[in-house]
């Protein structure tokens, strides 16, 4: 419990905090109106910032030393994984959403 | 100085185009450039991860251009060679990538610490151990799912007598296993946490293992969420205020998907995860053996079609598996042609991944507000005059609304009956995933027209050309 109190108190810990409510708020209000046409590019554009997790894995590769070689495998498995998330979720999104015409 | 000052700026613009593109792609005519804007913030924070000082690193930059280098290719070329009936398999692969790589970067962050390198507060333990957990299931699921839409498993094969039991104790030794890892701190050993991260990866396999057919939109947008979380959680790791916003906007989007699917089941997401349909043991009354299904010529079909005032299809997963989508508009616009409006009916769980029917209809180039969502569908079609069901089944099954018995009472439906005609194309008289009879198919408005999809709707699409 001590530790839990601590953790709230700490000035840089509350801010995360803040900001993590504050983006799961923003987040529940951007989306929540989402028509069901676009349900599935809303979910593969979503699922490409999900790559975000590439930065960590480019910041692992960064901070290992040179002759770290499980890490920097680790790092450079992981950049790879991030990266297809990202290049191929934006374009497949991308692709998706050119089909969607108005027309008369 | 000046150089933190414009990474941080970077960071700050790459999150800020994460929360406009999304707010973008939530109507139809922006959703293109709201995609383009998220991508851009990517790039951006890419760049900035790369370019940012960090003190005393040996940067490594070989590594990470090589590494991007691959995977840009490998998405990019994979992105514009699946076919658009393929989109759930997709989906679901890269939705595991980014749970696999939340795995990765957890993992290497208990190596040095088991290893006395690095040392670690209870707090950033915590945190990395929740890494590899949502990680791993969100990684290990994704690939089940994907198996599945892909027809590699049944859920018959993978599913063990009393899963939900099954799936309960795994889930209270992957937690035990994490108590004792935060419990013992740094004695714990590189070992345990092994074997935790590999609980967490069984458990995300046999979590999505009873869940299969109709339930899958529900389970993919769940999975999304999970990504999402993890990346946040992996944001933590490293303190990065950016992952942690875009992980969140992610896991939001994901569970805001999850609750509107349940919602269209009128299920709980409980009862989807314990493997509803098939569990419960309730049988709805279905039809007796006498009953029978009346059926229709192609001739009479077309002809009551090209004559008709208005004219509303309800697509499922049918018209995916047997890639009708482009025939279908063809019907469509012959049909258009004599004057007959023609427009769709979309349930939120056709198909097997939220707004899939969209996406099929939008590549046969139909025009998006032909389409019809469920509240407004069942208001058009109390006026219309013939329905053609293509490959749906249970959301258009009366025996939601009439029979309290059925194991889908209550779901909200296409109440495809109050029309003045119904035409079902079906491959045979088989139930659908669920397994429940459907009264409608021999519901006194209801013609048959058996066979495939795709080729049942080119043969009335030459007949309608004979007309």
């Amino acid at each position: 419990m001590d530790t839990f109190i601590q953790f709230f108190n700490d000035e840089s810990n509350l801010l995360l905090i803040y900001l993590l409510l504050f983006t799961i708020i923003l987040g529940f209000e951007v989306i929540s109106k989402v028509p069901t046409v676009l349900h599935t590019p809303l979910m593969s554009g979503a699922n490409a910032i999900s790559g975000v997790v590439i930065i960590g894995a480019i910041l692992l590769i960064r901070q290992s030393e040179p002759d770290d070689y499980l890490t920097l495998g680790l790092g450079f498995l992981g950049v790879i994984l991030g990266m297809v998330n990202v290049a191929g979720g934006f374009a497949v999104t991308d692709r998706m959403l050119e089909m969607f015409k108005k027309k008369k | 100085m000046i150089i933190d000052f414009i990474i941080n700026i970077a960071y700050l613009i790459g999150a800020l185009a994460f929360v406009w593109g999304l707010r973008l792609l939530s109507s139809p005519d922006t959703a293109r450039r709201g995609n383009t804007v998220a991508g851009a913030g990517m790039v951006i924070a890419i760049v900035a991860a790369i370019g940012q000082p960090i003190e005393g690193a040996s940067n490594n930059y070989l590594w990470i251009i090589g590494a991007i280098v691959i995977g840009a290719i490998v998405g990019l070329v994979s992105a514009k060679k699946v076919q658009m009936t393929a989109m759930p398999q997709m989906v679901s692969i890269f939705n595991g990538l980014g749970g696999a790589c939340a795995v990765v970067l957890a993992y290497a962050e208990l190596v040095p610490y088991y290893s006395g390198i690095k040392e670690l507060d209870m707090a950033g333990l915590i945190i990395i151990l929740l890494a590899l957990l949502i990680g791993g299931i969100s990684f290990t699921g994704s690939m089940l799912a994907f198996a599945k839409l892909q027809g590699l498993v049944w859920d018959s094969t993978i599913t063990l007598p009393r899963h939900d039991i099954v799936n309960m104790v795994l889930l209270l030794i992957t937690l035990g296993m994490g108590g004792y890892l935060v419990a013992s701190g740094v004695e714990g050993g590189l070992l345990m946490g092994s074997v935790f991260m590999v609980l967490a990866l069984i458990y995300g396999f046999s979590f999505v293992a009873p869940i299969g057919g109709a339930d899958m939109p529900v389970v993919i947008s769940l999975l999304n969420s999970f990504t999402g979380l993890s990346a946040a959680v992996t944001g933590l790791i490293y303190g990065s205020q950016f992952m942690l916003v875009g992980g969140i906007l992610v896991g939001a989007s994901g569970t805001i998907l999850t609750v509107l699917m349940c919602e269209a089941m009128n299920r709980s997401l409980m009862n989807v995860l314990i493997g509803g349909f098939g569990g419960g043991g309730t049988s709805g009354k279905g039809a007796d053996g006498e009953q029978v299904a009346k059926e229709v010529t192609l001739n009479d079909a077309a002809i009551q079609l090209f004559y008709s005032q208005s004219a509303i299809i309800v697509p499922g997963y049918g018209l995916a598996v047997a890639q009708a989508q482009k025939v279908c508009k063809e019907v469509d616009e012959l049909l258009e042609k004599n004057g007959v409006d023609v427009r769709y009916a979309i349930h939120p769980v056709a198909g097997r991944m939220p707004g899939h029917m969209n996406v099929l209809l939008a590549e046969a180039d139909v025009p998006y507000p032909k389409l019809l969502d469920l509240e407004e569908a069942n208001d058009a079609l109390k006026n219309t005059d013939m329905v053609v069901i293509v490959g749906a089944n249970d959301v258009v099954n009366p025996a939601a609304e009439d029979d309290p018995g059925s194991p889908i009472h209550g779901m909200p439906v296409l109440k495809v009956w109050d029309a003045k005609n119904v035409i079902v194309l079906k491959r045979s008289m088989r139930p659908g995933y669920a397994g429940i009879e459907n009264p409608l198919f021999f519901h006194e408005k209801t013609r048959m027209l058996f066979g495939d999809a795709k080729d049942t709707l080119s043969n009335l699409a030459s007949e309608i050309k004979n007309l």
